[in-house]
């Protein structure tokens, strides 16, 4: 089943790359915009994860495991959640990269629900993003959105990370 | 984005200067965590690339502008959780179809769904969190993204409770 799963997944790709050198080639337009799409979104991936992976490797070798635990794990308390969504501001580029990051806390020993808080936080109120999005919409636009989300968020994350604890959740190995 | 270029620039050369072996193994945890992680990175962006052919910014701006302010926010927030956008093209976006008269609810619920909903992310998602767990993320942001388009809705008085 899961080489079958493989298999379909590999068929998948390759369609979709003979479909856009074919669409090149003959100068189908569709496929030559989907192209141009699948480029434009590549630059900017690639502008930004070599820098995110870097990190998350400096951090993976220098930040003990018992620091991530005393201020993000079991017995830090309230305050936990705090940093989590501090951290989230600081992020960049969007959940495709929030989602590797936190995946490097959880495996450092932060708890699931601060991991949950930081995602979603990241989404939301990442800080460069934010003054873009006041600067366009006004500040009013954004304050709602962050009185509203933040709550839930925190709320939700607590509820959800206990939640998937009991259950004995294990977010999935990257590492080897 | 230059002070993350700064800022892991400045990590990497000072890691180096304090443990040269310890930095080494940095970069191959780095390069393995990506290896693993780019199939899923690779499948996000094929997806992304067909949405954003499926959903061009004209249709966006369609959708949003026209109906009922409840039908516009409903397909704000569809089309904000299906694709995924950059926030220098979403927010200008946004700009303009506010000066065309479309409300800051469905702004809302388009904006805070694009952001916190990832459908086309869901690949990267699955590799990260797990499918349960990620769906599971995914539904609740959905209703707090609804919560928040509608209380910006409410304060802004363009509905009536």
């Amino acid at each position: 089943m899961k080489r079958f799963k493989q298999f379909s997944l590999i068929g998948m790709v390759l369609l979709y790359a003979v479909f856009i050198s074919v669409s090149l080639t003959v100068k189908f337009n569709p496929g030559i915009r989907i192209g141009q799409h699948f480029w434009s979104f590549f630059l900017q991936m690639i502008k930004l994860l070599p820098c995110v992976f870097i990190l998350i490797g400096l951090f993976e070798v220098w930040i003990k495991r018992e620091t991530i635990e005393k201020h993000l794990g079991h017995g830090a308390g309230f305050l936990s959640y705090i940093w989590g969504i501090l951290l989230a501001g600081t992020t960049i580029g969007g959940l495709y990269v929030a989602l590797p990051v936190a995946h490097a806390l959880y495996t450092k020993g932060a708890r699931l629900g601060v991991v949950f808080a930081y995602i979603s936080a990241a989404a939301i109120c990442r800080v460069p993003m934010t003054l873009f999005e006041a600067g366009i919409l006004g500040w009013k636009f954004s304050l709602i959105r962050f009185s509203v989300s933040l709550p839930l968020v925190v709320v939700s994350s607590i509820l959800l990370g206990n939640y998937f604890e009991k259950k004995g959740y294990r977010m999935p190995e990257n590492e080897r | 984005m230059i002070i993350l270029y700064i800022i892991t620039a400045v990590l990497v050369l000072l890691s180096f200067a304090v443990d040269f072996r310890k930095t080494l193994k940095a970069f191959r945890i780095s390069l393995k965590r990506f290896l693993k992680i780019s199939p899923a990175f690779g499948g996000m962006l094929i997806l992304v690339s067909v949405a954003m052919y499926i959903f061009p910014e004209e249709f966006i701006a369609d959708s949003l502008g026209s109906g009922s302010i409840w039908i516009s926010t409903a397909a704000g927030s569809l089309i904000g959780s299906i694709t995924l956008m950059p926030g220098f093209i979403a927010f200008p976006l946004c700009g303009v179809l506010r000066d065309y008269g479309v409300q800051y609810m469905v702004l809302s619920g388009f904006t805070t769904t694009l952001m916190m909903v990832g459908i086309l992310s869901f690949p990267v998602e699955k590799a990260c969190l797990g499918v349960k767990v990620a769906v599971v993320r995914n539904i609740i942001s959905l209703v707090i993204a609804l919560i928040v388009a509608v209380s910006t809705g409410i304060i802004y008085g363009e509905i009536a409770l």
